[in-house]
């Protein structure tokens, strides 16, 4: 009897959801079709899973706390150590992977903290118009009137360098971009029918635009968080390269190709694999957005 | 057109006092004491209290703002710590640099940008269109500090091609200024050793800095060529026998450059940010470079001055493009 029912509650989930089914595996074949897509999918899971398992997966862990092995520095690639040794003799390739997680969290935090920022008041300004879109509209643009890093920069000097302050300052720089995105959007929405609709039956305005404007803001709004995501990511290396982020013995990849700057040109593979992790995550969250893009936006498709 | 001209040129006007407004928002509502990180670390309480006083930080805010505006307006940026002088007096010295690099970063990233936009638009899903695909979304994600070091690496320290840093050789004497653009004047006295040696130098860092806006144009060239190709009055040329070659250049090219125009002028905003990253990386005696070194010693003045004219040069080069929206499409006036 037992079997009987578990048999017929995947049919009966399956037939009420076969619409939404139906859309996923679409939207699956889509992504699946593009080579550039998948690539970007394969380099996020691969540092996610860096990024998660961390620790645990670095040959030398004790490597990326500030250990010491002067018999050992300096060393080119080999079988023990892939990416070669640094100035401590510590393994690169434990304090590449190590940092994925610092930089990943770095990007996160700023996106998440632009997007909390910047989507309330897009929303608010395209659905309210007239006087506070526009006060609201003004100040965005002369945010976006400094290009993000030197405005970073400027923020980070008079806050003092560190890691957490360059997090504030990228993430102060970041969220005019979400204004603009959502508020034009809110702008198209708007006059949608079943807003007007929900608007006829009373519905207050927090309830419109949390319940009704934002869930169909969503999409263009993933596609810009995975590439902000990267770009965010990468705004942090350089800061860090500069010497206004993490601090060296902290194993964070702007950072360390910093120090590796003096070790050059002799010993390249000290500020080669570093520079390569954060090419290859940033191309995986620009690919991985762009291929979202594809199947979320059928305008773009086969743009 | 006069009152399209006097709307760009009020709204200019606000861009900057919003920009003078974050810039004096930055420096006296961010946490801690402005006074005291001026004063650097080991400073005694009466050198904090003298600080304070000398540079205002003990009036009320409205009082700061109004002194701090009317200082930016007679050219007054403050003294740099570290050198004493006068930020302005450094800006003026170390603008040409970077102005030049960006100049030759622009000039590459068009010239190369839109002619293959175009042709990846035109031969479009072939291999060309696929390698321009994958090259310009590389574009934007090469780290500009890795990849100067590793051109660095291979052109000047492997292949011994070009120089590794710097304007020119130590014991070369910088040509006469009249631009203060070397590539420029040392062509004005004809001093043509002079100008090969610049333009050595030029190359990688110009390249490094143009990569990702390359990349964009090169992007944003392909999706506009990719719409205007398929609009009605090239099919109409087509049907009247006119060559596929002047078609593309003449008749699209022309309307598909309108937005890449807006691009170029985004980017240019963003080369001006990235020369902090490029500048460092080739020693590059401009702007940037400045503030960076001017940030590590806490010697705030100075980046402060540096964000302030980039984001100055930024407005202004977008109100020069709006100006040339309006010239270009008329409808855009009347609006």
């Amino acid at each position: 009897m037992a079997s009987d029912i578990t048999s017929a509650a995947p049919t009966g989930w399956r037939a009420r959801h076969a619409g939404t089914i139906r859309q996923w595996r679409l939207y699956a074949h889509l992504f699946r079709r593009s080579f550039s897509s998948m690539l970007g999918l394969f380099l996020v899971v691969l540092f996610l899973v860096l990024a998660a398992a961390g620790p645990a997966l670095a040959p030398y862990p004790e490597d990326t706390m500030g250990a010491v092995h002067l018999d050992n520095r300096l060393k080119p690639p080999s079988l023990a150590h892939p990416f070669g040794t640094d100035e401590m003799g510590n393994d690169i390739l434990s304090r590449v992977i190590v940092g994925t997680r610092t930089s990943l969290w770095i990007g996160l935090i700023i996106t998440g903290v632009a997007a909390l920022i910047g989507v309330p008041l897009g929303i608010f300004a395209g659905y309210m118009g007239g006087r506070i879109r526009e006060v609201i509209m003004r100040i965005t643009d002369v945010f976006l009137s400094v290009p993000g890093l030197a405005l970073a920069l400027a923020i980070v000097a008079s806050l003092g360098p560190g890691i957490t302050n360059c997090v504030i300052a990228l993430s102060l720089v970041w969220w005019p971009g979400y204004v603009r995105l959502i508020d034009s959007k809110t702008l198209a929405l708007k006059e949608e029918l079943y807003i007007e609709a929900a608007r006829a039956i009373g519905a207050r305005t927090p309830r419109i635009l949390f319940h009704h404007i934002l869930p169909n803001c969503v999409s263009p709004l993933i596609v810009k968080a995975s590439m902000d995501m990267g770009m965010a990511i990468l705004s942090a290396a350089s800061l860090g390269f500069i010497g206004l982020g993490a601090k060296p013995p902290s194993p964070e990849w702007g950072a360390m190709i910093s120090v590796a700057r003096s070790y050059m040109p002799d010993w390249w593979w000290y500020a080669l694999f570093p520079g390569l992790a954060i090419y290859l995550t940033v191309l995986g969250f620009n690919l991985f957005g762009d291929g979202l893009r594809d199947i979320l936006d059928p305008k773009s498709r086969g743009r | 057109m006069v009152l399209f001209v006097g709307k760009r040129l009020l709204l200019f006007g606000f861009m900057l006092l919003g920009l003078l407004t974050i810039m004096f928002l930055i420096t006296n509502v961010a946490p801690g004491d402005p006074a005291k990180l001026m004063a650097g670390q080991n400073a005694t309480q009466d050198m904090v209290e003298t600080i304070r006083r000398e540079y205002g930080l003990d009036k009320s805010l409205p009082e700061q703002y109004a002194v701090y505006i009317g200082g930016v307006l007679r050219g007054d940026l403050g003294r740099s710590i570290v050198s004493t002088k006068p930020v302005v007096e450094e800006l003026l010295r170390y603008f040409p640099a970077t102005f030049e690099l960006v100049l030759v970063a622009m000039g590459l990233g068009i010239l190369i940008g839109v002619p293959f936009g175009m042709l990846s638009a035109v031969y479009r899903d072939s291999w060309i269109d696929h390698a321009t695909r994958i090259f310009s979304v590389s574009g934007v994600a090469l780290p500009a500090f890795w990849f100067g070091l590793l051109l660095q690496l291979y052109f000047a320290v492997h292949l011994e091609w070009l120089p590794v840093s710097g304007r020119l050789e130590l014991i070369t004497p910088p040509p006469e200024p009249v631009s203060r653009l070397y590539l420029i004047d040392s062509l004005l006295r004809g001093e043509f050793d002079t100008f090969r040696e610049a333009f050595q130098h030029i190359i990688l860092p110009a390249l490094v800095l143009s990569f990702p806006c390359l990349a964009s144009i090169l992007r944003v060239n392909r999706a506009e060529m990719l719409e205007v190709l398929q609009s009605d009055y090239i099919v109409a040329a087509r049907a009247n026998g006119i060559p596929a070659f002047r078609i593309i250049t003449v008749y699209a090219l022309k309307n598909a450059m309108l937005p890449t125009l807006a691009i170029i002028g985004l980017r240019f905003g963003w080369m001006l940010g990235s020369t902090v990253l490029v500048e460092t990386v080739f020693d590059w005696p401009g702007i940037g470079l400045y503030a960076v070194q001017s940030a590590l010693y806490s010697d705030f003045k100075p980046v402060l001055g540096v964000t302030l004219l980039i984001g100055f040069c930024f407005i202004f080069i977008n109100f020069l493009i709006d100006l040339a929206y309006g010239w270009l499409d008329p409808r855009l006036r009347t609006q």
